[in-house]
């Protein structure tokens, strides 16, 4: 099938991968939980406070465990070989590429938002919040998963290239997390949030076209030279 | 139409362009040199004072420069990597690799000179402005553009690597400076308001007008100065940057 070349069959290899180590799926979601329980311990658990900045803590650590768990996306197949085999490859990468991302998103930016609810009951995120919330955050992640991807492209052949990865890589996000928690923010605040919720979704469309032809041409210098 | 390309060609030999700056450098330093001296006079000693700010208003001379060159030279950067990406120009990964330290202290710059500035105005060192925020996320991306540069063994993957990061960077920047606006004009804080004067007096706009040429002289000398060495230490095995420490040394010693 020419339509998702290669696309489905990275898609299915990482998920099965992925599935084969499991713990690798649970640690970023367990950080999420862990880093948002400090947040009420070191500030306050005043729940007229939480409420104000619960939007934006959230995004916050969803912003880290995401660039925790990017550094594994592409290091597995640069040690064993397999990505290079990939590059040798006459087909073009692209399509095999936004598979992998896809997995990524599947195992780190979805089960986030699914688990974000929780935290909004921690930081006492009122009602209003949860549905903005979560919609920004299944869109958003998508962006943060394809902007890590190319920050662990650069830094694959690396010894020490995770904590390098989260330096490029975070300016990069300074948007996304400006409307993602402004989607949340402003439906508590009882304003339409579908703006600020259209501009991460474009922005998502933008990196869904521009971020896996950059990946490939930065994989195909990090990893053939 | 045959266009003849030779003088880009050329543009890319590093000897090419280490002889060719070292004939015409000295005259663009005098010029550097004139043009700070007299704006930084007429703008600290003769411009006249601001009327609500007083003297205060003058380090806008070093600021607004500083802040011009911090930006176009990011820009300047991704260009250079990019001519070098498609056209594996050798040059142009110098140029680029010796823009992202200076870009990083202009934009430091333009961040301590504006920090300084708003402690008497707003009576803070720090807001959370959207320039000042752009300009502390530009500060970011620097930096990322120089870990990265530093990061590698081979620095032929080092100037690739750089220079795609500063190409995404370059794509990124107009949406950062939109959407810092944006999040600005959401959470603007009544203390502080940003009308500025609608226009500025001549008399104070000139001398800024000078620094301004000033210091895009100034990014010029100090970005050639850096490239040639870089060229120097790159090129140091060839012949003609051998000729050049045989020309020199030999000058030294008939001094002596």
């Amino acid at each position: 099938m020419i339509s998702n070349m290669g696309f489905l069959a990275f898609l299915r290899r990482d998920l099965r991968l992925i599935n084969r180590r499991r713990g690798e799926v649970a640690s970023p979601l367990i950080f999420f939980l862990m880093a948002a329980t400090f947040v009420p311990l070191g500030i306050t658990p005043d729940a007229e406070l939480l409420k104000n900045i619960a939007p934006g803590i959230i995004w916050v650590m969803a912003l880290l465990a995401t660039l925790l768990s990017a550094d594994s996306l592409f290091a597995s197949d640069y040690h064993d070989g397999s990505l290079e085999q990939m590059l040798i490859s006459p087909q073009l990468l692209v399509m095999p590429v936004l598979g992998k991302v896809t997995a990524h998103w599947l195992t780190t930016g979805l089960p986030l938002t699914l688990v974000s609810p929780l935290l909004g009951l921690l930081l006492s995120l009122p009602t209003a919040g949860y549905l903005p919330m979560m919609a920004g955050l299944a869109v958003g992640t998508g962006c943060l998963s394809l902007l890590a991807a190319l920050g662990a492209a650069l830094t694959v052949s690396l010894q020490k290239g995770s904590l390098l990865l989260t330096l490029i890589v975070m300016p990069l996000y300074m948007p996304i997390i400006i409307f993602g928690s402004a989607t949340a923010q402003y439906s508590i605040e009882g304003l339409a949030w579908s703006g600020p919720l259209a501009i991460l979704g474009a922005m998502l469309a933008v990196a869904i076209a521009l971020c896996p032809l950059a990946i490939v041409s930065v994989l195909r210098l990090t990893t053939i030279n | 139409m045959n266009w003849n390309w030779n003088w880009f060609y050329r543009m890319g030999s590093p000897r090419w362009f280490y002889e060719s700056t070292s004939r015409w450098l000295p005259w663009l330093g005098a010029l550097t040199v004139l043009l700070l001296a007299s704006g930084l006079v007429w703008g600290l000693a003769f411009a006249p004072q601001d009327a609500k700010q007083g003297n205060s208003f003058r380090i806008i001379y070093l600021h607004v420069p500083a802040s011009f060159l911090a930006l176009a030279g990011y820009f300047l950067m991704a260009a250079a990597g990019a001519i070098g990406l498609i056209w594996k120009m050798k040059l142009s990964y110098m140029v680029m690799k010796c823009a992202a330290p200076l870009g990083a202290v202009l934009t430091f710059l333009a961040l301590f000179t504006g920090a300084v500035w708003g402690k008497p105005t707003w009576g803070s060192y720090w807001v959370w402005d959207a320039r000042v925020t752009s300009m502390l996320i530009l500060l970011f991306l620097y930096m990322g553009v120089l870990a990265l540069q530093y990061a590698f063994d081979s620095k032929d993957v080092a100037n690739k690597a750089s220079a795609i990061l500063a190409l995404v960077g370059t794509v990124n920047i107009p949406i950062i400076y939109k959407s810092v606006d944006w999040w600005f004009t959401l959470h603007q804080p009544a203390t502080i308001s940003f009308t500025e004067a609608p226009s500025m007096h001549p008399d104070m706009f000139q001398p800024l007008l000078v620094m301004i040429l000033g210091f895009y002289c100034f990014y010029a000398v100090a970005l050639i100065l850096s490239v040639r060495v870089e060229i120097l230490s790159r090129e140091r095995k060839t012949s003609w940057v051998r000729g050049l420490v045989k020309q020199a040394t030999n000058k030294n010693l008939g001094a002596e």
